[in-house]
């Protein structure tokens, strides 16, 4: 029984919760939205339980670090993250219909590190070495599944936006539009804390590391060009009262500039390419 | 001042008081900074042209897309953003100042009975009673508590975090600290770089961006360099032995690695890479041609020997790392001079990747570099950054204000309790300024712990 073993079969029970949380919507039976939420809380507990003995296995081959350190680990990571932050959101705000877009993106997090990439532990390069690291990369991807999160709902209410009043298929179990667009802002407000915090944590790790906080590398340029979408659009709601569709958008944007800070940066030369 | 200029003047701070201005430069900020991440930066010309072609070269060359986060436009937009946050601000706090410092705020009890949503309930108890029990229960939710009568009852007032709607500023003031600590830093710090060999020492920092040289008030030696790998062929450890020279004096001995630099007196020195370099010590062999008898010696730059079976006196001279021969470079090599009594000196070239060059000359004799001892240098990155520490002020005051801005709110709740025939009616209702579902659901639990304890 190894890490990857253990991952990869939670990769299916993610796919296993996404498929509930998408039939409870289409069919309308709020029964299987609430399998769905058991299966979550197994994903998540899988996926705490896999990453914690690739931790261990990493101590056993002798390296000893967090397993947070490429490409496979990341994306394990990110699943998990977004299976917690929407399980708070449940919770709170009983809205299990934010599964019908959460869950997938989970679920394709996890099965793209399962299927794409490998998972053999390897030892840290010098630069990653620092007690920064945990704290750059937990609250960056905190900050990534918040604006996940936030797409997925931007998504909903674009869906929902076209006809809103429509009861039929695949709509009933929607939230009212205002609910969507002040659930879309609390997410990306609480993403927006967790970059800034994970932005910061990388300039301090950076000085520490090449004694510079910020050298416009790709990845850091990027994570700013994410933080100014974000910026403007909390600006544009906050004090010029945007709502609605235009919110929407823009959070779809932010999180197309999350992306290419996580994916599309690796094909760039720099430092932060997961190789 | 003439109307005119303050016309002018006035125009300019309508136009960095303007939102709108914040949102079209922080959206064009984000746009022009991929051209950036798309466009090596800092490479050379050699390569750009190669990658773009000469005209296309030119115009990038003109737009300063090959150094655009340093060029005047990308500046002047951030100097922009600054002054625009900074008017916002100064702003909106002369308008929102009035309320946030208000030493004893009044309810404002039309505000309360406007709102849409509110909660009634009435109460038999006497309106002492009424005050007393209420007043400690809105307490235990609310800070400032005030009461006050009204034409036909009295009213208990409550409110907290008035002090959050600071957050914002708190956030704006982070963003100035951020290019006040930056400008500090590029003026009175320094970016650098310097390779030092094992054993030598050095306190000349070669600038970044061919700014030239930085002269340090001490030196810096570096007594040993070791690379570590994993069993897979990765680097593990890179670690330098540091010894800081003062005025001759040894005042610090370090040994630095990635992450955990050398600072000294506001100059701090991280590994940042390393190299090798052929020591100034080799093992020649000199082979007489006639006896096909060869003698092996090691040998330092500047020693001469005296060879046997006549071959001469050889002196090593020096070593290059740039020899070159009729003309072609044949890279790093030794120098010397063979002497014999009687004929001219001849000068040798022994360089080290080609060990039979010696042969070519067709001499008596063939001197080779059997084996050359190599050592390491480190390249250390130098800087000195005076700025810093109000940048990380900035980082704290970002972080901070973040979160009262988005978290925190100003939240106000009255309980308005109307004397009627034989009983009183209670209307409880509030408000924040942020966070408005979060306030309604407060509001309601308190409504309902009132209703509670109202008999």
């Amino acid at each position: 029984m190894n890490s990857s073993i253990i991952l990869s079969v939670i990769t299916f029970v993610y796919g296993l919760a996404a498929f509930l949380y998408v039939a409870a919507w289409v069919f309308k039976k709020e029964k299987f939205g609430k399998i769905a939420t058991w299966v979550v809380y197994i994903s998540v507990v899988g996926n705490t339980a896999g990453i914690a003995l690739r931790w261990v296995e990493t101590y056993q081959q002798g390296f000893g670090h967090a397993p947070l350190s490429n490409l496979y680990e990341s994306l394990v990571f990110f699943a998990l993250v977004i299976g917690v932050l929407y399980l708070f959101i449940e919770k709170k705000y009983k809205l299990p219909v934010i599964g019908v877009v959460a869950m997938p993106l989970a679920f394709l997090s996890i099965a793209y590190a399962s299927m794409g990439q490998s998972s053999n532990i390897q030892p840290l390069m010098p630069a990653l070495k620092s007690n920064w690291l945990i704290a750059h990369v937990v609250a960056c991807f905190i900050g990534y599944s918040a604006f996940a999160i936030a797409f997925g709902i931007s998504c909903l209410y674009l869906m929902k936006r076209v006809n809103p009043d429509r009861k039929g298929f695949l709509f009933t179990s929607t939230p009212t539009l205002s609910i969507l667009d002040d659930l879309t802002h609390q997410m990306v407000k609480f993403g927006f804390l967790f970059l800034t915090v994970g932005i910061i944590t990388g300039a301090a790790w950076a000085n520490s590391a090449w004694g510079r906080y910020w050298g416009w590398d790709p990845k850091e340029t990027w994570s700013l060009i994410t933080w100014f979408v974000y910026a403007a659009m909390l600006h544009a709601r906050l004090v010029r009262g945007w709502q609605g569709k235009r919110i929407a958008y823009m959070s779809i944007i932010g999180f197309a500039a999350v992306l290419f800070t996580y994916f599309g940066v690796n094909l760039l030369p720099g430092l932060h390419s997961y190789q | 001042m003439t109307k005119d200029s303050s016309g002018f003047l006035d125009a300019v701070w309508t136009l960095f008081a303007s939102l709108k201005l914040t949102i079209i430069l922080l959206i064009i900020l984000a746009i022009t900074s991929i051209i950036g991440t798309v466009i090596p930066q800092n490479a050379t010309q050699a390569d750009y042209v190669m990658a773009f072609g000469e005209f296309l070269y030119q115009v990038f060359d003109l737009l300063d897309f090959f150094d655009m986060y340093h060029s005047w436009w990308f500046q002047l937009m951030l100097v922009m953003l600054t002054i625009n946050i900074t008017v916002c601000s100064i702003e909106r706090l002369s308008v929102t100042g009035k309320t946030i410092f208000k030493k004893n705020p009044d309810p404002n009890l039309a505000r309360f009975q406007r709102l849409s949503k509110k909660h009634e309930f009435s109460t038999g108890l006497d309106s002492d009673t009424i005050k007393k029990k209420f007043r400690s229960a809105v307490k235990r939710s609310l800070g400032y508590i005030r009461t006050g009568d009204t034409d036909n009852g009295f009213y208990i007032y409550g409110e907290t975090g008035r002090w959050t709607r600071l957050g914002v500023y708190v956030v704006h003031t982070s963003v100035v600290m951020l290019l006040v600590g930056g400008i500090i830093g590029s003026i009175f710090g320094f970016d650098g770089f310097v390779t030092i060999p094992e054993g030598e020492k050095e306190n000349r920092i070669r600038l970044m961006n061919n700014a030239g040289f930085q002269e340090l008030e001490f030196e810096i030696r570096c007594d040993n360099f070791e690379v570590s790998f994993y069993d897979t062929g990765m680097a593990k450890e890179f670690r330098s032995s540091l010894v800081i020279i003062e005025d001759g004096q040894e005042t610090v001995k370090k040994d630095i690695i990635v992450n955990d630099p050398l600072r000294y007196k506001g100059i701090n020195i991280f590994q940042s890479s390393y190299g090798s370099v052929p020591s100034d010590i080799a093992h020649f062999s000199f082979t007489n041609k006639d006896s096909e008898l060869g003698y092996d010696y090691k040998l330092k730059v500047g020693d001469t020997v005296d060879l046997p079976e006549a071959m001469g006196t050889f002196t090593l001279t020096g070593f290059t790392r740039d020899g070159a021969f009729q003309g072609h470079s044949v890279g790093e090599a030794f120098t010397g001079t063979l002497e014999k009594e009687g004929e001219e000196t001849i000068n040798l070239l022994l360089p080290l990747k080609f060990p039979t060059f010696d042969r070519m000359r067709g001499g008596n004799e063939v001197v080779a570099v059997t084996h050359f001892e190599e050592k390491f240098y480190t390249g250390l990155q130098v800087t000195k950054d005076p700025g810093i520490w109000v940048v990380y002020t900035g980082f704290l005051f970002m972080i901070f204000g973040c979160y009262i801005t988005f978290f925190m709110s100003h939240q106000r709740l009255c309980v308005e309790v109307i004397k009627e025939k034989d009983s009183h009616k209670i209307i409880v209702a509030g408000f924040s300024d942020k966070n408005k579902p979060g306030m309604q659901l407060k509001v309601q639990k308190i409504a309902e712990r009132l209703e509670k304890i109202k008999d």
